[in-house]
């Protein structure tokens, strides 16, 4: 077990490196001179080329890769160009945000896809199977930003039981911070819960057929404790790991759901970023979404170890 | 007396491809995605035609006018025909997926085919890079792609197929693996074809149904991404017709007109969801195994 996890840990240093040579290159895919572009039209040649200095830009790029690269380790992402606050701190006050969009999401998803995966599997080939799949096939194609619009127009506009738009803190008011995220979260969870349905609903049908669920039939046991005790535990093993790399589809359906939402969150951070034009914003945004990403599936196969009683023993 | 022999009636052969053709036609659900599909393609092909107004013609008599037999999914707030709007946003939404995916496939199954044919050191360097792609969410990376290089659908389209190439190299060089070991494989090596020509000639070929696979379902994600950038303003630009920058549009005018908000956003959902029964459809019938 120790062995698999070291090198799993061992995986993510160089994955994460080249994200870092990815993220770097992207300010090279810029038109035009971030110099000329900082200093403005009015600026003279002194004041650009002491830019230029400043950001090492004068240097060789692996001389620049280099100085970003130290920065990034010691913290610093730089600062924004729009208002000169560090990237670092912005993404410190969004961050939870997001966070706290994300985990109700993703339970969301797991709460409706795993048990709708589950009688789907059961129930195969029924009404209930179609109307899952059916379900889970128009949640896959259902653009999230649209979703939100249409929810609004429902629930906001004609119903008026929630608020379109705005975020208030969970340590403000948790009441009001539910009402104002339990539709961003609908929205962005949908899709996940369309995923993890047809996922559970594969390793369900393929757990109901290994012998051991016949076995645990013959032996008598009521329905019920078969499904769930013998074939969900051993089917939600590969969910968990297939569900994880949804949690890059989660932060990326943050960003349209927090656009939607008017939402202060990391999503809309980047989104305002890129209207501004504010490069080292949209540079930061994306090398800490990466490193969440990496570093959650890591926990995914940590858990997955964990779960999974053949490499637990190993 | 003479005795007949009555023969079985010989069974015709057919060919795989042929045998897949039934599977797919077999799929109701799949045929509905490729009908609509062929629909939708030939109503954004002949959109002068078919449109009943010009798409960017403004009027100001005819400023968020309710859904009538004027004007089938009404006006916007410039007074343009929704319709005619969605029937020419058609084209940027199909362009997109079209574009960005050969973008991806001709970056992603020539690199997944040298990485699974090469091996070793080209494999592990060509991975890696892949890891590292796959490590950024898909839409974040093609938003950040589109940041930089600039709004416009080119480069929309740029940003998709460059950011969705990952998926690509790895069903390519997944299926290159599984092509290796083939008997024909090693009959080819043996007859002393050199290595380009066996993955070329022998290989290739033969990695071709999970890449179209790959390729349908892909057009989904990419129309979904295109209009996810346009809806961001990174995409199509003003006054051109795009279904995400309508529904950019419709947001400041939920309250007064909502019909702006539903038609371009069911035009994606309807699109969208063939490219995926169609790439479910082809995935059982050029692979029945994976059903």
């Amino acid at each position: 077990m120790s062995g698999h996890l070291g090198a799993r840990l061992a995986q993510v240093i160089p994955t994460l490196l080249l994200v870092s040579v990815l993220v770097f290159g992207l300010q090279q895919l810029m038109p035009g001179d971030p110099a000329l572009v900082l200093a403005g039209d009015s600026a003279d040649a002194q004041t650009v080329a002491q830019i230029r200095n400043e950001l090492w830009l004068d240097r060789s790029l692996p001389a620049q890769y280099a100085h970003w690269l130290g920065n990034v380790l010691h913290g610093n992402l730089g600062y924004s160009w729009r208002n000169r606050e560090e990237v670092t701190t912005l993404i410190a006050q969004k961050l939870p945000v997001t966070m706290q969009l994300g985990v109700m999401a993703f339970t969301l998803a797991v709460v409706i896809g795993v048990p709708a995966g589950v009688i789907a599997a059961v129930k195969r080939n029924t009404i209930w199977d179609t109307l899952a799949n059916a379900i889970g096939l128009a949640g896959l194609s259902t653009p999230t930003f649209w979703l939100g619009i249409m929810m609004i127009l429902l629930i906001s506009v004609d119903l008026g039981w929630l608020p379109p738009s705005g975020y208030v803190p969970l340590t403000e008011d948790w009441v009001r911070s539910l009402a104002t995220t339990i539709m961003p979260a609908i929205v962005l969870g949908s899709g996940i819960a369309a995923v993890l349905m047809r996922h559970t609903r594969s390793a369900m049908l393929g757990a109901l057929g290994q012998d051991f669920v016949r076995t645990a039939r013959a032996k008598g046991l009521r329905e019920r404790v078969v499904v769930v005790r013998h074939a969900l535990r051993n089917a939600l093993i590969p969910v968990v790991t297939l569900g994880a790399l949804e949690l890059g589809t989660l932060l990326s359906g943050a960003v349209l759901t927090e656009q939607v939402f008017s939402i202060p969150g990391f999503g809309k951070m980047i989104v305002d970023a890129v209207f501004n034009r504010d490069y080292p914003v949209v540079q930061g945004v994306v090398l800490v979404t990466a490193t969440l990403f990496v570093l959650l599936n890591l926990l995914a196969d940590i858990l997955y170890v964990y779960i999974n009683p053949r490499l637990r023993a190993a | 007396m003479s005795a007949t022999l009555a023969l079985p009636a010989a069974r015709e052969v057919q060919s795989p491809g042929r045998l897949a053709l039934r599977r797919f036609l077999g799929r109701k659900l799949a045929v509905f995605g490729l009908a609509v599909i062929v629909f939708v393609v030939l109503v954004a092909a002949a959109a002068p035609l078919v449109a009943p107004y010009d798409p960017i013609a403004t009027s100001w008599t005819a400023i968020r006018k309710a859904p009538s037999w004027a004007h089938w999914m009404g006006t916007d707030q410039n007074g343009r025909d929704v319709l005619s709007r969605v029937i020419f946003g058609a084209r940027s939404s199909l362009l997109a997926g079209v574009v960005s995916v050969l973008i991806a496939g001709g970056i992603g199954v020539p690199a997944g085919l040298l990485a699974g044919f090469a091996g070793g050191f080209v494999d592990a360097i060509l991975s890696r890079i892949v890891d590292a792609m796959l490590a950024v969410p898909f839409l974040i990376l093609a938003i950040a792609l589109a940041a930089f290089l600039g709004p416009s659908l080119r480069n929309a389209m740029i940003a998709i197929g460059v950011s969705y190439f990952p998926q690509f190299m790895r069903v390519a060089r997944a299926a290159t693996l599984d092509a290796m070991s083939n008997d024909y494989v090693e009959a080819a090596r043996a007859l002393g074809n050199p290595g380009w020509r066996v993955a070329l000639r022998h290989i290739a070929p033969n990695i071709l149904p999970p890449v179209l696979v790959q390729g349908t379902l892909a057009s989904a994600v990419a129309i979904l991404a295109e209009a996810a950038l346009s809806f961001l303003g990174q995409g199509q630009q003003p006054p051109a017709p795009s279904w995400g920058s309508m529904l950019n549009e419709a947001q400041q005018f939920l309250t007064q007109a909502p019909w702006l908000a539903i038609f371009p956003g069911i035009a994606i959902f309807l699109c969208v969801l063939s490219f995926n029964l169609m790439g479910d459809g082809l995935r059982d019938a050029l692979d029945p195994r994976g059903r």
